[in-house]
């Protein structure tokens, strides 16, 4: 088959609108309004796109983590056959640099001197993927190769450590300073103390990064990408092509997973340059390997943590540190450190606190976001720390917890209290009684750590349970001023009303499509919705990230649904020729407007007509506050969920294999949107969180990734996941859409706890770093 | 090099396919089917998974020379029409689809497994899975969604 192309300007394969008929409003479990594409296989990845013409783009990479660029020769690249341009950091058009939160600190291309491994330095547009990367090797750079810089411990507190960056190496210390930490340490009857680290885990969605670049008429470019904010993505964009943002179109394509690690531009200004340079069409995929160099990763972190308490277990103080490595660039550290610092000790009543988190530049793989970013760290430390506790103090972990948990009312690390329900003793309590899993059966091979490899037939095997709790803030935090927005129209099409949903918001797998159309169906009382695929011709939606799009969007389609709503009841008022203020409390339900003393009035088709209404409205989060640079005091979140985790696992300890029997999760989200969804995300976090504490990490040495591949990087398989059982609480949070709170990361970060508690509680060993590799259980490493 | 294959009944002829091409990239850049998916073009994950002569296979690990003249079914042939087949409803209604970048190789996979084994235990289906990365759902939606998909194909 050839194919043979429209000649315009559209791809071929392209994001389009979705229709999402059905019934399902809020607190419904609708189906997905994707979902019959996704199975089909015809939902449009942003590595599906295909346009007539088109070139394939490639990235050539630094082998180095940390050189000087003597220089670069291109001429034998740019003479291979096949090959339409070869470009460097000259051929950057306007701002040669970019990066989030206005640090600006990251090359668009190499100029000088890579710091990290896989940095890229050179674009090649070819007419076959192979071409492409053939001829990348072709571009000879000669580099002075120097002594990557790796200590991260130097990085924060060496000052004759030389410099990864421009901007020093430390990109942030936020301490927090509650009470008198030295006067408790003389109270202090029990003292406990632990040294824990943190892994590189890596985002490992499965849709690489990709995208196309079609370069338009007007001199701009049409982009359609994979990518979790595109207006935030836009800033940077427009600038380093040298570009207005009108002349730039985006588009979201579909997206195959997220989680953080779309935050950051990956192709976006190397394909709109390579096309804007070509005049042609120009689409970028990464393979698995470069996907691991495309991306940051979750920051590994150094955290030592010293808590003195009384002997029945009440925490008098903490006292904490914790190191962040950003690599090379700012990417989400900011941030991550924000996170790491004020909820360093958790959902914790402590009254004398002392943390310092720090967050560095070195030329270890580049950080930023993943979910739960910053507070996943911390909370295998602290969690670790309560499990310390219990043990020294002669109490079991649950109650231990129960002791020093905060609740409504109580106050954060940052003297925020806590303004809505946080159930956490309560949700501990459930998480124990909930039934145990069955005793292992060893009969069947497969129930065994080791599983079909016949590693033991049950000998060596012994059982575990462990506690983990979580506490995540959700929406954007210190004083951010967070919104989203969203365009609804409503008109007759076909004899029946129908909404159209249209937002910037990125539909990452989370189900944001399907609640977009629920909430429309319940404020407009529409079966019909469609939502527009997401682009930047309508507001900043924000980014899909920090569990906030149910919240932020939700809220932005609520409130621009409900003008709407007010746009059809002065219609009905004109048109039954009558004051609005004299039909009474009007609603539209069923299809139909409804006055709660007069009954029906209207269908809404016949008061629609012909008339189209379209609101577009802005929904922003109750606004937060700064930390203080030298307290850590303030109102810096908006909104806080929290997730209790009990753990079940079966370790094998002659050879360390670890089987995680069940995960038992007890989560307060506020109000069930959609339940289907909402259990999707609860696993998922779930899974992650099993990754961190079992088997994920990236293996560094000397700056250099070791592990770059899905051979080496190991994510959970469904052999590794167990089966995993749900509580979930609606505690409603009065400030937020519905009640809601948001649920995708806070599961995330009780898991890796719950885990390796209940990997200590099988082996009695003390277990400080995660991942938990089986040579930490056999002692042999 | 000229390939001709037949897929999803339609016989296929690609031209200019260089040596090195994997079945996976003939299907997704060259007869316009990107359904089977690329996460990691290394056997690793199964995003790629179709029936190759009624085997499951892995697409990226196969060259496009193997294929001459055999039969290759990809995701894209297992509904009738508008008429999903049963384990892609099962992966609709059940949850089973987040980013959705996983299911194209799971369901072809899942569709193998009730075509061979008519109610699997839960055991069955995640041997049968166990090539299978989905990094979004926790794989317990997918459990559901085959369970149901077998129960369905039972009664029917
Ligand atoms: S793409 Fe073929 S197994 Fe991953
Ligand atoms: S649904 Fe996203 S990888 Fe499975």
């Amino acid at each position: 088959m050839t194919r043979t192309g429209s000649g315009s300007a559209t791809p071929v394969r392209a994001p389009r609108d979705i229709a999402a008929p059905g019934t399902g409003g809020v607190g419904d479990s609708p189906l997905r309004p994707d979902g019959t594409l996704k199975v089909k296989g015809e939902f449009a990845y942003s590595s599906d796109l295909w346009i007539d013409g088109m070139l394939w783009g490639a990235t050539l990479r630094s082998p180095h983590p940390r050189a000087k660029i003597v220089s670069i020769d291109v001429s034998a690249a740019l003479a291979h056959p096949g090959v339409s341009a070869v470009l460097t950091h000259e051929d950057v058009p306007g701002r040669k640099h970019f990066g989030l939160d206005h640090t600006w600190d990251q090359p668009v291309l190499a100029a000088g001197e890579v710091r990290h491994q896989g940095e890229p330095i050179a674009l090649v547009a070819a007419d076959h993927p192979e071409t492409a990367r053939r001829a990348m090797e072709k571009i000879r750079i000669e580099y002075e190769v120097l002594e990557p810089l790796t200590d991260a411990r130097r990085a924060a507190f060496d000052p004759a450590y030389p410099q990864v960056q421009p901007r020093g190496n430390l990109a942030r210390h936020q301490p927090v300073r509650v009470g008198d930490v030295e006067a408790a340490k003389a109270r202090a009857e029990v003292v406990v103390s632990g040294e824990y680290r943190v892994g590189i885990q890596d985002q490992a969605f499965l849709g690489p990064e990709s995208g196309l670049a079609v370069p338009a008429e007007d001199g701009g470019v049409d982009l359609y990408v994979a990518t979790q904010w595109m207006h935030n993505d836009l800033k940077q964009i427009a600038p380093c092509l040298g570009l207005p943002e009108e002349k730039i179109r985006m588009t979201l394509s579909g997206v195959g997973g997220a989680f953080g690690g779309r935050e950051d531009l990956s192709m976006q200004i190397h394909a709109a340059m390579l096309a804007l340079h070509t005049g042609r069409p120009v689409k970028i995929v990464y393979n698995r390997y470069e996907s691991f160099f495309g991306h940051v990763h979750r920051h590994p972190a150094e955290m030592r943590y010293e808590y003195g308490a009384t002997k029945d277990g009440r925490i008098l103080y903490a006292d904490v540190e914790i190191l962040l490595d950003g690599g090379a660039y700012t990417s989400a550290t900011m941030n991550v450190v924000g996170n790491a610092a004020s909820l360093g000790v958790g959902p914790y009543v402590i009254p004398n606190i002392k943390i310092d988190a720090y967050g560095v530049y070195t030329n270890n793989p580049p950080c930023g976001a993943m979910r739960g970013f910053g507070a996943v760290q911390a909370c295998f430390a602290y969690e670790s720390m309560m499990d310390k506790l219990a043990e020294a103090c002669g109490l079991d972990p649950v109650t231990v917890r129960q002791v020093n948990a905060a609740s409504q009312g109580s106050e954060l690390a940052t003297g925020q209290v806590i303004w809505a329900p946080l159930p956490m003793a309560e949700m501990l309590r459930q998480a124990r009684e909930l039934p145990m899993p069955p005793p292992l059966d060893a009969s069947d091979i497969r129930n065994l750590p080791g599983g079909a490899s016949q590693t033991t037939h049950g000998e060596g095997v012994r059982r575990g349970v462990g506690y983990g709790v979580g506490l995540k803030n959700i929406c954007f935090s210190e004083g951010y001023d967070d919104y989203s927005t969203a365009r609804v129209r409503l008109e007759v099409i076909g004899g029946e009303a129908v909404a159209l949903v249209h937002t910037a918001a990125a539909e990452v797998g989370q189900g944001l499509v399907t609640l977009e159309a629920q909430i429309a169906r319940t404020e407009l009382g529409v079966e019909r919705v469609v939502i527009h695929p997401a682009d930047n011709q309508v507001g900043d939606a924000g980014s899909s990230s920090a569990s906030r799009q149910s919240y932020m969007t939700g809220g932005a389609v609520m409130t621009a649904c409900q003008a709407v709503r007010e746009g059809v009841f002065a219609l009905a008022a004109a048109r039954l020729d009558r004051p609005l203020d004299t039909l009474g409390d009007l609603s539209l339900v069923g299809g139909k407007v409804v006055s709660e003393s007069a009954g029906v009035l209207a269908a809404i088709e016949d008061v629609l007509g012909d008339a189209v209404i379209e609101e577009t409205r802005e929904y922003h989060h109750e606004p937060t506050t700064g930390m203080d640079p030298v307290t850590g005091r303030g109102d810096s979140h908006t909104q806080l969920a929290l997730c209790v985790h009990r753990a079940v696992v079966d370790v094998d300890v002659e050879l360390g294999l670890v089987k995680v029997v069940e995960l038992a999760a007890v989560q307060d989200v506020g109000k069930i949107l959609n339940r289907l969804s909402l259990e999707g995300q609860i696993h998922g976090g779930t899974a992650q969180g099993l990754g961190l504490a079992v088997m994920e990490e990236i293996v560094v040495s000397d700056g250099k990734v070791r592990n770059p591949s899905f051979t080496d990087y190991l994510i959970p398989t469904i052999l590794d996941m167990p089966p995993m059982r749900l509580e979930i609480l609606e505690n409603a949070d009065p400030r937020a859409p519905y009640g809601l709170r948001g649920a995708g990361e806070p599961p995330t970060l009780s898991s890796t706890p719950a885990i390796v508690a209940a990997i200590r509680d099988a082996t009695g060993l003390a277990l400080t770093r995660v991942p938990v590799r089986p040579e930490h259980i056999t002692g042999s490493s | 090099m000229r390939v001709t294959f037949t897929v999803n009944g339609r016989r296929e002829t690609a031209d200019d396919v260089w040596e090195g091409e994997s079945l996976l990239y003939v299907l997704r850049e060259r007869v316009g089917l990107p359904g089977s998916k690329n996460a990691c073009e290394q056997g690793e994950c199964g995003s790629c998974t179709v029936y190759l002569d009624g085997t499951p296979v892995c697409a990226c690990l196969v060259a496009a020379g193997q294929v001459e003249g055999r039969e290759v079914r990809t995701v894209e042939g297992l509904a009738d029409g508008d008429r999903l087949d049963p384990v892609q409803e099962a992966f609709v209604e059940c949850g089973a689809v987040q980013c959705g970048f996983c299911t194209p190789g799971l369901v072809v996979q899942a569709h193998d497994l009730i075509e061979r084994v008519a109610e699997p235990s839960d055991a069955e289906i995640r041997e049968a899975l166990a090539g299978n990365l989905c990094r979004c759902t926790g794989y317990e939606k997918i459990l559901d969604a085959v369970r149901l998909a077998a129960a369905r194909k039972a009664a029917s």
